[in-house]
């Protein structure tokens, strides 16, 4: 029993460094496997659609016709199952959060036909 | 005596994290009866197992609760194991209760923090919020999450913590260790603390068993259940476990048996670090439950005793999943500890049942 048990803790903190940085002016270095957002690497990709269909949430739909891979950043829970079971590996979990968005779209990547081509184009709509 | 006057607390209220409305009858600023009322953030996250198959559940399973994430996706996983007679590998085992026990610690000191802030001791929340951040960080580490970590899966864990992480581990735990001892006298001894918990929201233990509640709600009262104590999984390889109890039932002796308890895990988690086995951390699960086949299992989540119950069907998709969690049990004991508490004691005594109405309603 008594006050100011917390006293010892508070003074010497004044004497530490903060625990905090100063965001955005500091950032922190995200530690190897952060599930910050997931890509593809679409030079790899075969189309194949074991993504789609191991999404829990819907998030990604791939269409053979069109040659696309796309992914819905608002519906993804980066839980990492499209990661886990990609065929070809080329499914990457990036340790770097998305960029704030201001309206919703799908990210979609057209995919090369003989995959030689290093371009990426990467349209929103 | 004078006349009853009913008092609406909640839903949205400063000392609540979410959102429980009670209807307190009182007189003379003295609470005879409290009324609870839940429904606020029903999801029907339970119906989600007849459109998500039994491995996509798994991250419904962890988004029932931000607090005991890990623990709602672990006895998930386990429950769907035992439907599907799947073995986990040893080593999985110790990561999972290395990754739980670690989410008691932050779950404990959250509260703690909580409960320093509806006492009105600001720099006392800070502190502890600031050494959860350190937990936080090992999570961040070591399964890629703050919060949500998606690292249980049906027949294992996802991800391995190497030898370099597993010391780090025990670096950071032994750090928080000695700030959260200071912390701990503050929360034990300070006058200012102990005035407003000692003597407050008294559950005997009769009401305690005669309500059936669980966790550390239960242990304050003297009740010695911990389903740690059943040694499920890699708690069985524990060399000693004795669950914490206190005999006072009041909302000091609550406070007590969860300050107590985050030394306990950390205790836990060194053990299991010092005895982690080498070997795969994960089998193929092949299949789908059989028709009809039935599962349950206890876990013992932050809060208290939580059971999951699962039936299959013969499909990707489970018939049912059905869980019960330590709030909805303890909800009842709530009310009975609300009864003669003055009106200001009010939102000490609801938070020290550490109430987790986005677990109970799902």
């Amino acid at each position: 029993m008594g006050a100011f048990k917390l006293g010892k803790m508070t003074i010497s903190g004044l004497f530490k460094q903060p625990e905090t940085v100063q965001y955005p002016v500091q950032t922190k270095t995200p530690p190897t496997g952060l599930k910050g957002h997931v890509t593809n690497d679409v030079t790899q990709c075969i189309l194949c659609g074991i993504c789609q269909k191991r999404c829990p949430c819907g998030a990604i739909e791939v269409s053979k016709p069109n040659r696309t891979w796309s992914i819905n950043r608002f519906r993804c829970v980066q839980c990492g199952s499209c990661v886990r079971e990609c065929p070809k590996s080329c499914l990457i979990m990036e340790p770097t959060y998305a960029p704030c968005s201001t309206a919703k779209h799908v990210d979609v990547f057209e995919v090369p036909e003989h995959h030689k081509s290093e371009d990426v184009i990467k349209t929103s709509e | 005596m004078g006349k009853a006057t009913i008092i609406p607390f909640g839903p949205q209220h400063p000392v609540l994290p979410e959102p429980l409305h009670l209807d307190l009858v009182v007189e003379d600023e003295k609470v005879v009866e409290a009324i609870p009322q839940i429904g606020f953030v029903h999801r029907g996250l339970e119906k989600l197992v007849e459109t998500r198959d039994y491995n996509q559940f798994i991250y419904v399973a962890e988004r029932i609760c931000g607090i005991c994430a890990f623990g709602h996706s672990y006895g998930y996983a386990e429950t769907v194991e035992r439907l599907m007679g799947v073995e986990v590998p040893e080593r999985a085992q110790y990561l999972r209760v290395i990754w739980h026990e670690l989410s008691r610690v932050h779950s404990h000191i959250l509260w703690l923090g909580l409960a320093a802030d509806a006492f009105g001791y600001e720099s006392l929340f800070m502190h502890c919020w600031r050494l959860r951040e350190r937990v936080l960080d090992i999570f961040e580490k070591t399964t890629g999450g703050r919060v949500i970590f998606s690292v249980v899966k049906v027949g294992g864990v996802v991800r391995d913590i190497d030898a370099a992480q597993l010391a780090e581990i025990i670096r950071v735990l032994e750090g928080i260790k000695q700030d959260y001892k200071q912390i701990m006298d503050a929360f034990l001894k300070d006058s200012s603390v102990m005035n407003r918990t000692v003597g407050v929201g008294y559950l005997s233990f009769e009401d305690a068993t005669n309500l059936s509640m669980v966790g550390p709600f239960a242990r304050a009262s003297n009740v010695p259940y911990d389903v740690r104590s059943l040694g499920i999984g890699a708690y069985g390889s524990l060399s000693d476990f004795e669950p914490i109890v206190d005999a006072q039932g009041d909302c000091y002796a609550r406070m007590k048996v969860r300050a107590l308890e985050v030394l306990q895990s950390i205790d836990i988690i060194e053990e299991m670090i010092a005895r982690i086995p080498s070997g795969d951390i994960a089998v193929a699960v092949k299949g789908s439950p059989a028709d009809g086949a039935e599962a349950a299992c206890v876990v013992e989540q932050p809060r208290g005793e939580c059971y999951y119950y699962a039936r299959g069907n013969g499909s990707k998709n489970l018939e049912r999943m059905r869980m019960r969690t330590p709030t909805s049990q303890n909800l009842a004991g709530m009310v009975k500890a609300l009864e003669g508490c003055d009106l200001a004691d009010v939102n000490m005594v609801i938070l020290t049942i550490d109430p987790c109405i986005s677990c109970t309603e799902r």
